[in-house]
């Protein structure tokens, strides 16, 4: 038990820590909106598409989250415009941006001369190399997301509830969603270093599924997932530390594991009243 | 008092190059209450998002009014087909109804007012759904579904009212009930009625809009073979199910 508290003497640990804290502050919201919207395919997209600005920033010396950012937004931004506008089907447009995505990154990384380093823990996830920079990046889109949240609420969920009926109501659906969609892509490229371009679907939708077997109040949802994330990020990063594994795995793992258990205990609770 | 505030004049519409409408002329005045009626794929659904301000025309204009004044457009409360609606969204009832009033105030900060509480519940009352406001969406049977979207079409006391066949997943007692209410509403309130149930149309409806590509409009509430057939309309209506039994009978008296 010791060696647990021992963990939080080393300032990488505290890093962490913040770190698992701030994701799930910032995936259980944005989550909370893909689930609800029924998104999750979109922000995969968006997740994997990223890769190629990664493999691009390596190429050009440059900051990879910054390459991140680039090709997560632009995506964002496409995948919102071509499905609005109807030009593509809105599934096949997101698998094409989402494999051409990853097909940069790749073609970028491989004409890159030497070694490209922590190349895995951007696939991966890696929490326990989470730099200060990284937290404070995570400290600002979280107190944006709150205050984005809170001042516009009620519009959030009408657009995301029944987006034609907000716009016979004059509501700046259009504004919203753009807004919206831009969030989920920094949300995913900010978590990147935490749960792995691979993984971190699992932040946005496992804590949020959780919090649905509970209750049917969107706001209820989003406290909840938050708190779900925060125990599958905390027992993850621990894992992850005494067995020497990509966070990102055993993030996903615990949580998995938890959801199992809540259905099953939800499906013999239903069981049991009838 | 007869004042218009919709009114489209030779509008077409429709989707990619395809037309739906072709050179609509129409015009809802203050005091209507009109049925909407037209075979399948006819453009009924069409008409009802352009007045929506959901679909651009083509070509022609639309022109919304405010006691004979021009305006850019004006308060309209919109039912649309409740299969539409995502039934796994974790929303109330009351929500839902709330949701129709979200102009204005959509801050969680400012603190709901006493007048929108009030209001909540005098439309919750009147629709009856005031004993089940806490359930989630996904728990309400189709009729339940009808009345809370009902609910959140009229809080906002909209000067018109468009409903996209309120009488499916309804059952018999609540169709009637429905009827009533918005005979009741229809003192203040323009409404257009899109639905299939054309003999229940016909009573309480005061005139008929027959959309197929064109439109017709039969300033009367009586649907007889005659005109069903001059304006070239639903003739599935007439050939299929009960309905044409109906539409007979209520002209053979």
């Amino acid at each position: 038990m010791n060696e647990i508290f021992d963990v939080f003497q080393y300032k990488f640990l505290t890093h962490a820590m913040l770190a698992a804290f701030l994701s799930s502050i910032t995936c259980g919201i944005i989550g909370s909106y893909i689930v609800v919207r029924r998104m999750v395919f979109i922000s995969g997209g968006i997740t994997h598409a990223s890769f190629g600005g990664i493999g691009i920033a390596y190429f050009l010396g440059v900051n990879p989250l910054i390459g991140a950012f680039g090709f997560g937004i632009l995506t964002a931004l496409s995948i919102e415009y071509l499905t609005k506008k109807q030009k593509l089907r809105n599934d096949s447009a997101i698998a094409i941006l989402w494999a051409l995505g990853m097909a940069i990154g790749i073609f970028f990384i491989y004409i890159t001369p030497g070694y490209t380093p922590n190349l895995m823990s951007y696939l991966f996830g890696s929490i326990l190399t989470v730099t200060q920079g990284e937290i404070i990046n995570l400290v600002v889109l979280t107190l944006l997301l709150i205050a984005t949240f809170i001042l516009f609420y009620y519009i959030i969920v009408a657009v995301a509830f029944d987006e034609e009926f907000a716009r016979t109501q004059n509501l700046p659906v259009t504004f919203i969603n753009y807004l919206l969609i831009i969030l989920v892509a920094v949300v995913i490229v900010l978590n990147i270093k935490v749960m792995g371009i691979i993984l971190i679907l699992s932040m946005l939708t496992i804590p949020q599924n959780m919090a649905n077997l509970f209750t049917q109040n969107f706001r209820s949802i989003i406290l909840l997932s938050i708190i779900f994330g925060f125990i599958g990020s905390f027992f993850g990063f621990i894992l992850a530390y005494f067995l020497n594994i990509p966070s990102g795995a055993t993030i996903v793992i615990v949580l998995a594991v938890l959801f199992l258990i809540m259905k099953g205990v939800v499906a013999v609770k239903n069981y049991r009243r009838f | 008092m007869k004042n218009k505030i919709v009114e489209l004049k030779h509008l077409s519409a429709g989707y990619d190059q395809q037309i739906v409408l072709n050179n609509v002329n129409f015009t809802v005045y203050n005091n209507d209450f009109i049925g909407i009626i037209g075979p399948n794929g006819g453009g009924k659904t069409t008409l009802l998002k352009i007045i929506l301000g959901l679909l651009k025309p083509f070509s022609g204009h639309i022109h919304f009014y405010n006691n004979s004044q021009k305006v850019p457009n004006i308060n309209i409360g919109y039912l649309p087909q409740i299969n539409a609606i995502d039934t796994k969204f974790p929303i109330s009832v009351k929500e839902v109804i709330q949701s129709g009033l979200v102009q204005g105030n959509y801050s969680l900060l400012k603190r709901k007012t006493n007048k929108n509480d009030i209001r909540t519940q005098e439309i919750m009352e009147m629709v009856g759904v005031d004993h089940i406001a806490g359930k989630a969406i996904g728990e309400l049977s189709g009729g339940q579904k009808q009345r809370t979207f009902l609910g959140r079409a009229l809080i906002s006391d909209p000067s018109l009212l468009i409903l996209d066949e309120p009488d499916t997943y309804v059952d018999h007692s609540f169709e009637k009930e429905l009827y009533e209410l918005l005979k009741k509403l229809s003192v203040n309130t323009a409404i257009l009625l899109v639905s299939h149930d054309v003999g229940m149309i016909s009573t309480f409806v005061n005139s008929i809009a027959c959309v197929n590509k064109d439109l017709h409009y039969h300033p009367s509430n009586e649907i007889n073979e005659e005109v069903l057939r001059s304006y070239n309309c639903p003739i599935d209506l007439i050939t299929h199910g009960t309905i044409p039994h109906r539409v007979l009978k209520k002209h053979n008296h």
